[in-house]
């Protein structure tokens, strides 16, 4: 007994040290809380790691746990300042206790259509009749007449066109399918733009990851997929018919360019389902920060906005190394006068 | 203990020794005070789970009803949700799975209870099935990408060519669908038949196993005469267990079953199950759809918890029970 009694002890002496040691921080350091969006995380994760490194009085913790989720963290005051892809719906914004929000586009990117096709080497051209069609299983083989006359340069297969999406509940699916739904009518009656939706075909992957794995793994196969993810893994990627008619590969420069035609709105909410211009590619979104135009806490509202100071200017050098699309000089503006209302 | 037990003629000693029985007894009280609040905690987690799941999923029940059963559009964007085919993949990825592993695993059973090997390299080859336990869901998943789907692809389009008439295998193979998700599953589950139904081999008297052998019975006449019946209740039992187990998994199955919300007939087409769809929309869901998934929680935790207590009246009946795993 007297043996057990004294492990006993040291057991409790010991966790209660570890308890301790977990919670101790530096009291010298603020600490800003977030979640949100998965999509633009590689980017966050990058900027709040260069900041801490240039301010080492703030340190910034992001949990891509999705936008939905990161709403709901907001709204319900858990975290400091939100991400979406959606940004946030007038029904969210009056739900939050704590004032008023802002939205600050801090970053775009481009949903790109990758495929796998043995033998065909150069880029496939999509017209904007096709890949909503594909999408729908209304066109399914890969030499359709609609997709050959399109392509006259390539010899296409004649494979069974395998559609892949997003499984999970996502911002791309969100922007993707309401791309769609911009540019087929038929679309939107049938599928509808959200960021789950009933596809009529294929089959579903989770993540980025999961979507890539099934284009790569099935010759056929087609799937939307982000940039900078596609970029990485070298898929080939599918040049679109924008709302000029031109074909346009998905570069930085046909992002920004179709960025660029987005006139923003008052409070900074706004969807480019499908830009106009030669030079635009037609699958564009920003993403959002969600932020309290008034804190409480001491120092935080400060802190967030010479954080999004600092991404607004040098955090955007880093956006095309990540595949990410810098933002326009005009939304940068805009986005600068609203943080400097936060209070 | 020693202090208490050891005899001492100092009174003091004494004093000190029946302070500490006295401590020790409050100790034992203690004890099982708190094994009491653990093991009636777990029944209370459960009843408290089964509840707050129920009370989230109230408004799709209130909005669906019993009609959310048998749908079979689940569309976010309109807010119409219904469970058939997700419920359809689920039993069906299961007995698919349930199919291709109770042969296997009986035929482990028989091989690790009857002698043809000495009971060393038995345990061993025991040890290595129940290994198979401790693979984590998402190694089976990946095993499942890059292994059995380049495998199950081919095959799927050669039958789909050549016998597409028969309903099974209608469709051609998009990769992922429920026979490579069935197959994976399967391996899944082996270890749960083939230890459940190895302890219901073990018992089989023996001097019935030695009676039929003295009368002349084959070794093969022993075991499909005598212990496979006796048996086989327990490994029914074993069989349904696993069926459980099959019906939860999550993740593995959703990287491999092709989470397309359809019914079909053909092997090779891709389909969604339940435990794969919560896990796949929670994080983005909102409003009703929250309400719709709980509700399909509520659906599967009901099968699963069903399921399981008829395996568990089966083996309790047979004496082999789950104590082992």
């Amino acid at each position: 007994m007297n043996k057990l009694n004294l492990k006993m002890k040291n057991l409790l002496a010991l966790s209660i040290l570890a308890a301790l040691s977990i919670c101790s921080v530096q009291a010298d350091t603020l600490t800003l809380n977030s979640s949100g969006a998965t999509f633009p995380a590689p980017i966050y994760g990058r900027w709040f790691a260069e900041y801490s490194k240039l301010h080492s009085d703030v340190h910034i913790n992001y949990q891509s746990v999705g936008s939905g989720q990161g709403i709901k963290s907001f709204v319900d005051g858990l975290t400091d300042f939100g991400a979406s892809d959606a940004a946030m719906s007038d029904a969210d914004i009056a739900s939050v206790k704590q004032g008023g929000v802002v939205l600050l586009p801090m970053t775009a990117g481009s949903i790109v259509l990758s495929y796998n096709l043995p033998g065909v080497t150069g880029a496939v051209q999509l017209p904007r009749d096709v890949y909503p069609a594909i999408f729908l299983g209304e066109i399914t083989k890969w030499n359709d007449p609609k997709i050959a006359a399109a392509n006259p340069g390539l010899k296409l297969p004649d494979l069974p066109i395998t559609v892949a999406y997003r499984a999970d509940g996502s911002g791309t699916t969100y922007n993707f399918t309401n791309h769609l739904a911009a540019i087929s009518p038929d679309f939107k009656t049938k599928v509808g733009g959200g960021k789950l939706v009933k596809f009529p075909v294929g089959v579903g992957g989770k993540g980025n990851e999961g979507v890539a794995a099934l284009i790569k793994q099935t010759p056929g196969t087609i799937g939307y997929v982000e940039y900078g993810y596609a970029l990485q893994i070298k898929l080939p990627m599918a040049a679109l018919q924008n709302q000029a008619g031109k074909f346009v590969a998905p570069t930085p420069e046909s992002g920004s360019t179709a960025l660029g035609q987005v006139e923003l709105p008052e409070n900074l909410r706004a969807f480019v389902t499908d830009p106009a211009g030669d030079g635009s590619y037609p699958i564009v979104t920003f993403t959002w920060w969600l932020c309290h135009t008034q804190y409480t806490k001491p120092g935080v509202a400060d802190a967030i906005k010479a954080l999004a100071a600092w991404c607004l200017t040098d955090g955007q050098k880093l956006a095309p190394d990540l595949g990410y699309l810098p933002l326009p000089a005009n939304v940068v503006t805009k986005v600068q006068t609203a943080v400097s209302t936060i209070k | 203990m020693q202090t208490a037990t050891a005899p001492s003629p100092a009174a003091g000693t004494r004093w000190i020794g029946n302070k500490w029985a006295q401590r020790s007894k409050i100790f034992d009280a203690f004890f099982s005070w708190a094994t009491f609040v653990a093991s009636w905690g777990t029944v209370a987690l459960l009843l408290w789970i089964a509840l707050e799941v129920g009370y989230a999923a109230f408004p799709a029940v209130r909005q669906y009803g019993l009609g959310f059963i048998i749908g079979t559009q689940w569309d976010p964007v309109n807010d119409q949700y219904g469970a058939l085919p997700l419920i359809y993949g689920t039993l069906v990825s299961s007995a698919l799975a349930l199919l291709i592993a109770t042969p296997l695993g009986v035929a482990i059973a028989i091989f690790v209870t009857e002698d043809y090997l000495p009971l060393k390299v038995r345990n061993v080859f025991k040890f290595l099935v129940e290994l198979l336990a401790a693979i984590p869901s998402v190694i089976y998943g990946l095993w499942g990408i890059y292994v059995v789907i380049p495998i199950t692809t081919p095959l799927g389009n050669w039958l789909n060519g050549h016998l597409g008439w028969i309903p099974l295998f209608s469709t051609p193979s998009s990769g992922p669908g429920f026979l490579p998700a069935a197959f994976v599953l399967a391996i899944m589950i082996l270890p749960t038949i083939a230890a459940l139904s190895a302890s219901a081999l073990k018992t089989t008297p023996m001097p019935l196993k030695e009676g039929a052998s003295a009368l002349g019975a084959t070794r093969w006449d022993v075991i499909l005469q005598i212990s496979l019946p006796i048996a086989a209740t327990g490994i029914f039992g074993a069989a349904v267990l696993a069926l459980g187990r099959a019906m939860g998994e999550t993740m593995a199955l959703a990287m491999l079953v092709g989470n397309n919300n359809q019914i079909s007939a053909s092997l090779f087409a891709p389909a969604n199950t339940i435990a794969s769809l919560l896990a796949n929309s929670f994080g983005e869901a909102t409003g009703l759809q929250v309400a719709a998934l709980m509700y399909l929680s509520f659906i599967l935790m009901m099968l699963t918890l069903g399921i399981n207590a008829v395996a568990e009246l089966i083996l309790e009946r047979t004496g082999a029970t789950t104590r082992h795993l």
